[in-house]
């Protein structure tokens, strides 16, 4: 496969998957903002940008309804919904024989959906159905993906792209999450902490997946540890690293060279950091600093994966 | 739908009706097609046109306009009626066509070896030496089965007395095949029972013919050739057909920074390390091609592309240099290298053409420019135009002032009148000029798909046809 094929599809996918996170925060945070009792309105703004990795030009401006729509549709700004969209669509274009055209389709009736007049203008009034529009047109595109592709490199990239960002998102949200939140939990009366919870389980589809394996008992710490060291379920950042080792290994089997030592070695370090480390360690010590940590080997992973399959240098191809 | 409506003011004149004759009545081969129309119910044409609309967007058909904040993607214009070509017509198009490339094909070949039309004074040295897509460094250069032009799309008119002419041969990168292929879908869901009653010969062929004419190109010893498209990007107009052609034959679409050379050998960087390119089918002109040899400021190609290419590593169709046999002076001198090379007389006539370089035309086309089109021998696309019957004075005199600068870059042919053909224009028919642009294929030997892209001056009255300038298309029907 091009390289240039595989930095395509992996980026595609990582758009895709930021603008589900950055629907699903927004979706969620909105309606945490109709029980006012809570954190006030400037707060909870603060800290869905911060789970959204600070970006610029996301500054409180005093009008909820403007800032969401900001966030979902100004084209200009790189954490907006519409410029991941289009983002996707553009590299799905610059690889448009590669992926099959039910995929295109899709990708293309969801970047239309986005810029009908309508569907800004009356963006305040339809919320709601706006957002559910962008993570539906999301899912069928990733049903249609998983239908419709070759199970060959090209789809272990989109794989990689989407257990790499999802990772990192997860890491992200739960590093605002502990530092904000979890002390709060004295302090709070319980109905509001409880939607809180609530709220930040929703941000990763956990909610009803967290019941079922703890009950409906919500604690802090079995949430840490569900979205953090779950084998099983898709948003824990356990997971998503086991899809991200299973889509290098993928490639690998789907006629690729062996990846380095460098890049298994990295894989595997986070791997068996988050396989035989414990809820109770992790507490013990400087949660928001493992977490961090996280984020900073999703990033090494990435660097690695670009100087081996994508970025390398000529020299080095040529010898072997 | 009542006859009379859907007609409304169908107007004819001297220019051939494809559809009509002079005195109104239906040709024969569209017999069917008219009464399937009077058959529909009113407003059903336009139905079927807006879910056509719909599946383009959907599928994302669409050619980009670029200058705005973002670009706006607008669907290529097209009409939902179909053109027809009687299998009489189309044996003839088919074996003039055969033999003008055949020719041409040769005279590549002669004039960058020993020049031997040159020598006999067929066609003038100064005319071919002077030719801006002349390629000095293709002199001596064996290109694999001596093909230098694999793929085709030369330009048809039919004039008021029914005949076909070639108004010009495009031999560089012709465009449009991914149309014609896209309004054959189109046509086959929106008229099925009309499709099979009329039995038209298929093209959906093309995207195969096409891979097998570039792998019987491929350099000796190399038995599974790679072949890969090579793209200008995504910024190309013609994009869309790139992703098209690479999906449906099943190669990858490079672009000039996935390619490295090294010991004259191309290869494209791929996530398993380096892989060899045998064959490239070439959508980006000469001039951007190889950095090293042709334009230096171009990021669009490969560097080393060329000597890896005379070195015989790689094949590159078309090859470098074909834009000399169209040039449009050259174009003149087309039916006297068919006498010259193949001792035949051409089946198909060509326009006639005045060259300003020579005295005696110049004056004659100074004297009548309100008359004629003045071309630049070197462009395309319905570029570098003057079209006399419709430019002003001050047209008039700037042409008049840029031909006697530079008389070797023009040439004039008189104002055709060309056929016209029934469109769907709101809910009526009206007629508008129409050309066809069949594609020939030159691997081992010579193929055409039955048809081609008939190209419609959606504008009434106009006689541009080009889709940069607000030309749309047509199904076109080839019938057994």
């Amino acid at each position: 496969m091009l390289s240039r094929v595989a930095d395509s599809l992996y980026w595609m996918s990582r758009y895709l998957e930021r603008a589900e996170n950055t629907v699903r925060l927004l979706d969620v945070t909105m309606s945490l903002m109709l029980d006012t009792g809570g954190s006030n309105v400037e707060t909870r703004w603060q800290r869905l940008v911060a789970a959204l990795g600070k970006p610029a030009e996301m500054d409180w401006n005093g009008s909820i309804e403007e800032m969401a729509k900001k966030l979902v549709y100004d084209h200009l700004s790189p954490a907006s919904v519409i410029y991941c969209l289009n983002g996707a669509r553009e590299n799905a274009r610059q690889v448009r024989e590669e992926i099959s055209t039910e995929m295109w389709q899709r990708l293309n009736r969801l970047y239309h959906q986005m810029h009908l007049p309508r569907a800004q203008s009356q963006f305040s009034a339809n919320m709601s159905d706006q957002l559910s529009m962008v993570i539906d047109g999301i899912y069928l595109f990733k049903g249609t993906t998983d239908t419709s592709m070759i199970h060959g490199q090209g789809w272990q990239f989109i794989r990689l792209g989407r257990y790499l960002e999802r990772a990192y998102a997860t890491a992200t949200l739960l590093e605002v999450y502990q530092s904000e939140l979890f002390p709060a939990q004295e302090r709070e009366s319980s109905g509001y902490l409880h939607l809180e919870l609530v709220g930040l389980l929703r941000c990763c589809t956990a909610f009803e997946a967290y019941c079922q394996v703890y009950t409906a008992d919500l604690s802090p710490e079995r949430m840490l540890e569900f979205l953090v060291l779950n084998r099983e379920f898709p948003h824990a950042i356990h997971y998503c690293v086991a899809g991200t080792r299973e889509a290098i290994e993928g490639i690998q089997q789907a006629g690729g060279r062996r990846p380095p030592e460098e890049l298994k070695a990295a894989i595997g370090k986070l791997s068996a950091l988050l396989g035989y480390t414990s809820i109770n360690e992790i507490l013990a010590g400087d949660t928001a600093g493992f977490l961090h940590n996280i984020r900073g080997q999703c990033l090494h992973i990435h660097e690695l994966i670009y100087r081996f399959y994508v970025h390398y240098s000529i020299q080095s191809a040529l010898t072997v | 739908m009542e006859l009379e409506t859907l007609y409304g003011d169908y107007s004819l004149d001297q220019a051939f009706d494809e559809m009509r004759e002079p005195s109104g009545e239906v040709r024969a081969p569209y017999r069917a097609l008219a009464e399937t129309l009077a058959t529909l119910p009113a407003g059903e044409l336009q139905r079927r046109k807006q879910s056509v609309d719909l599946a383009f967007l959907t599928q994302g058909i669409t050619f980009t306009v670029y200058g705005r904040d973002e670009g706006t993607e607008r669907i290529f214009p097209y009409d939902l009626l179909p053109r027809l070509i009687t299998a009489q017509e189309w044996d003839r198009i088919e074996r003039g066509l055969t033999q003008r490339i055949t020719a041409l094909n040769l005279f590549l070949r002669d004039v960058y070896s020993d020049a031997k039309i040159l020598a006999d004074r067929i066609i003038p040295r100064e005319l071919v030496y002077s030719c801006k897509h002349y390629r000095r460094q293709m002199r001596g250069l064996q290109v694999p089965r001596n093909v230098y032009i694999a793929v085709v799309g030369s330009d048809l008119l039919r004039l008021n007395s029914g005949e076909f002419v070639v108004l010009e041969d495009n031999l560089r990168v012709p465009s449009g095949v991914s149309y014609m292929l896209t309004n054959r879908r189109v046509m086959k869901r929106s008229f099925p029972q009309l499709f099979a009653r009329c039995g038209v010969r298929p093209i959906e062929h093309y995207p195969q013919l096409l891979l097998a004419t570039l792998r019987s190109l491929a350099p000796e010893g190399r038995p599974e050739p790679n072949i890969v498209l090579l793209t200008p990007g995504v910024f190309n107009s013609a994009y869309f057909e790139h992703t098209y052609l690479a999906r449906q034959m099943g190669i990858d679409l490079v672009e000039g920074r996935d390619l490295v050379t090294h010991d004259n050998i191309v290869y494209m960087r791929t996530t398993d390390g380096l892989k060899r390119v045998d064959v490239i089918y070439r959508r980006v002109d000469d001039d951007f091609s190889d950095p090293l040899v042709f334009r230096s400021d171009s990021a669009l190609g490969c560097a080393g592309l060329f000597n890896a290419y005379r070195a015989g590593n790689v094949t590159v169709s078309n090859a470098f240099g074909t834009g000399l046999a169209d040039d449009k002076a050259v174009y003149a001198y087309v039916p006297r290298m068919i006498r010259y090379y193949l001792n035949e007389d051409p089946i198909l006539p060509n326009v006639e053409t005045f060259l300003l370089s020579e005295e005696k035309d110049r004056k004659h086309v100074l004297a009548n420019l309100d008359k004629l089109v003045v071309k630049a021998v070197g462009e395309s696309g319905g570029y570098g135009m003057l079209i006399g019957p419709h430019s002003t004075a001050l047209q008039r005199e700037e042409f008049a002032r840029q031909i006697e600068a530079n008389p070797r870059n023009y040439v004039a042919q008189p104002t055709l009148e060309f056929s016209r053909a029934p469109c769907l224009i709101g809910d009526r028919l009206e007629p508008r000029h129409v050309d066809l642009r069949p594609y020939i294929l030159f691997g081992d030997k010579i193929n055409i798909v039955p048809g081609g892209l008939t190209r419609v001056a959606l504008e009434k009255g106009s006689l541009v046809v080009n889709s940069s300038q607000g030309g749309g298309s047509k199904d076109t029907w080839v019938l057994e």
